[in-house]
């Protein structure tokens, strides 16, 4: 009889343990799915934590309409698989109705996810969204609480937020209130990665190395497409990239590699020396606090 | 590949002064954990702050809200990895006014690294930090007696304040039953000497460096040697038509907080006093024979016997008391003072509770550690006081079991976790 969890079996505990307060806490709670990597580990926690029953939730996507079709695909595939309700809002909607307004037509539209992600949340009555989100991303995560607190209008104050002591998770609110849930916070990419292996999940395959056309911009590999064509004077190249992020198109850059397995993308990830966000989110570099106003603003 | 198969939680103690942030830096650092990236984002603030060498301690530069008052607000939690070891850092700030972060931060921590600056030697704050902890029920405690490159790696110097936080340690009585493991370690974060890398102006010393410590430390599962103890947190009845099988399936999920459990144990379900058989385990689709804590886990039973969240599992003779009446010692967490004429709710394990003060014994002075008188409770308080529940709750004595021993104070009016507490005493 073993005496010791593996450092990935007892974050894959902590993390069934998490979803299973927010079943028993909340009283209308959505777990937020993209497809990209982090909700796919998710999700697998979710069937450990309440298989043979149905989650005790729906799934969401807020979708900024900027998407490969690769990931649209997986996405509803996966849903199907799983037999569990999916709910998509679409910043597109948000547009129509013009609570969302772009200062320019090809503007990225993550930051714009927050206004339909709180107009879902008004119109589910979520009490609870359970979300991806690692605090090894990026410094404003790294003070987040697990279970994190957001007043009426969804914003995330630091300096009011619940102290979280030992595994005892608060998760009340009010009506109008909200938790973000984070049931993998103490993961890193690397564990992501060793629990995707480990559980043989399948991902969207731009996850893997693949051949595209890309443009190198400032410094980043951009690639060609609808959404962000070559300006004039760029030189289109077709090299061997894969995505360490899924997001919108925009603002998700790849990264040159021949890992074309999650083997191969293991040891790439121990030996890389540039972090996720570094590498991959055009919209983080701009701003040293980017992320933690965006966070403020009702960003998960 | 290089698999870590453990994990590890620790705290650091002690002020930037003392070079905290230039150590958890300096871990990370040496540990390859900071990417190239951040590196550049801080060579650049370095450069700009006219700084010749790199500034380690601006990896844990807080928030910009942080920046803009100057101060550190929060628990910040950092995370590297050995070839055979995952580490969870909590980051607390050591002054005095941060009581309320330093027992969020060693709430969940194994092993605390307690900072000294050789120059200084042992402070108030030395003795605030060792209390604190011990009061959260840590066991391992590694003091890292830093800055040894200004006092010129005198061995003298480092022996001192080993004899006298020895006598300080001792002084300090928290849970006297507990086994203590007390590490020293003489040391330059800046330079990096005997963090990871054991460099070459201390040879005189030939204990572990820090990373060897914390590699051999106890780590996150000791609890699986502990009575069992599981809190139901969700009943599962899928009450699927479609399947036959699933009909009457009925199983009951939650964690091990503690002790381990296989398939034909006989098990007593509380506070109903009724008892079963295990049935069978399973980890999602997974059946398993057997599970130890910190596992989740669902568990079926060969009885039809009712239990619902918040009601506990254990086995048959060593049981937790079940209670509405008992002291703890609390941490105050709230800048709104205790009420004593509210009802308050309490969170323990999977159950919620309507709770009173009924009594306010003393509070505890975290610089003397003396008894003081005290009539009201305010924010970073210790405090000595006695509860009364509304519905009873299945308790260990905390310096037993932290997980069935500790609870949270919730103001339902706000929602705000207003006071964290440790049970000390069941009658």
């Amino acid at each position: 009889m073993q005496n010791e969890l593996s450092h990935l079996d007892w974050l894959e505990a902590e993390a069934i343990h998490i979803m299973r307060e927010v079943a028993g806490q909340c009283s209308n709670p959505v777990l937020l799915f993209s497809g990209g990597k982090d909700s796919l580990c998710l999700l697998r926690i979710a069937e450990k934590a309440f298989r043979p029953g149905k989650f005790p939730f729906p799934l969401m996507h807020i979708d900024t309409g900027h998407n490969y079709q690769e990931v649209i695909d997986f996405r509803d595939r996966k849903v199907t698989e799983l037999n569990e309700r999916l709910i998509v809002r679409s910043v597109e909607d948000s547009m129509a109705k013009g609570t969302v307004k772009l200062n320019y037509e090809l503007e990225p539209r993550n930051k714009y996810q927050s206004i339909t992600l709180l107009e879902a949340i008004d119109e589910f009555e979520f009490d609870c969204c359970i979300g991806g989100a690692r605090r090894d991303e990026e410094k404003a995560r790294a003070k987040e609480r697990i279970m994190s607190f957001r007043d009426s209008f969804g914003q995330w104050d630091p300096k009011n937020q619940r102290p979280e002591l030992w595994d005892l998770y608060n998760a009340m609110t009010h009506k109008g209130e909200n938790i973000r849930a984070f049931p993998i916070s103490n993961w890193t990419e690397m564990d992501v990665w060793q629990y995707i292996e480990r559980e043989q999940l399948e991902l969207p395959s731009i996850y893997f190395a693949h051949k595209r056309d890309i443009i190198r911009r400032d410094g980043a590999i951009v690639p060609v497409t609808e959404v962000t064509p070559p300006k004039d004077g760029e030189i289109v190249e077709n090299i061997m990239v894969r995505f360490r992020t899924v997001g919108d198109i925009t603002c998700t850059a790849p990264v040159e590699s021949h890992a074309d397995d999650v083997q191969k993308i293991i040891i790439e990830t121990a030996e890389t020396r540039i972090s996720e966000r570094g590498a991959t989110r055009l919209d983080d570099q701009m701003s040293e606090a980017s992320m933690e106003q965006r966070k403020k603003e009702g960003y998960f | 590949m290089d698999k870590t198969d453990s994990l590890l939680r620790f705290i650091t103690c002690g002020s930037v002064d003392d070079g905290k942030s230039t150590l958890i830096g300096r871990l990370l650092y040496d540990s390859k954990t900071i990417l190239s990236d951040t590196l550049n984002q801080i060579e650049k603030t370095s450069h700009k702050r006219g700084l010749s060498a790199v500034d380690l301690s601006l990896l844990t530069d807080g928030l910009q809200a942080e920046r803009e008052q100057g101060i550190t607000i929060d628990v910040a939690y950092r995370y590297f990895s050995t070839p055979t070891r995952k580490y969870i850092i909590a980051d607390s700030p050591g002054h005095e006014q941060y009581t309320r972060n330093m027992v969020t931060a060693a709430s969940t921590a194994q092993a605390a690294i307690i900072l000294i600056d050789a120059r200084k030697g042992i402070l108030t704050q030395t003795k605030r930090h060792t209390y604190l902890s011990k009061l959260l029920g840590i066991n391992q405690f590694v003091v890292a007696v830093n800055k040894m490159d200004l006092v010129n790696y005198d061995q003298e110097t480092f022996n001192s304040i080993v004899k006298e936080y020895k006598a300080l340690f001792d002084a300090i009585s928290v849970n006297e039953n507990n086994q203590f493991t007390i590490n020293f370690i003489p040391m330059s974060a800046l330079n990096g000497d005997m963090v990871v890398e054991r460099l070459d102006n201390m040879n005189w010393y030939q204990g572990d460096t820090l990373l060897e410590i914390l590699e051999n430390a106890d780590s996150q599962s000791t609890n699986s040697n502990l009575a069992f103890r599981y809190p139901v947190q969700y009943v599962c009845r899928p009450r699927d038509s479609e399947n036959k099988e699933l009909h009457d399936f009925r199983s009951f999920m939650g964690r091990i907080e503690s002790g381990r459990i296989k398939v034909g144990d006989k098990i007593k379900s509380l506070p109903s006093n009724q008892e079963s058989t295990i049935k069978a385990i399973y980890i999602g689709d997974q059946v398993v024979n057997e599970a130890i804590s910190p596992q989740s886990v669902s568990i079926l039973l060969n009885d039809e016997i009712d239990i619902s969240r918040g009601d506990m599992l254990t086995e048959l003779t060593n049981t937790p008391s079940i209670t509405k009446d008992f002291n703890a010692t609390i941490c105050w967490l709230s800048e709104e003072p205790l009420n004593q004429g509210r009802v308050y709710k309490i969170m323990h394990t999977s159950k919620i509770a309507k709770a009173k003060i009924s009594s306010i014994f003393d509070k505890i002075d975290v610089n003397t550690l003396s008894s003081i008188e005290a009539n009201k409770i305010e924010t970073n308080d210790i405090a000595n006081i006695r509860i009364a529940l509304a519905q009873p709750i299945m308790s260990d004595n905390y310096f037993d079991n932290r997980k069935t021993g500790s609870f949270i104070i919730v103001d339902d009016s706000t929602n705000h976790t207003v006071a964290a507490g440790m049970i000390n005493n069941i009658n």
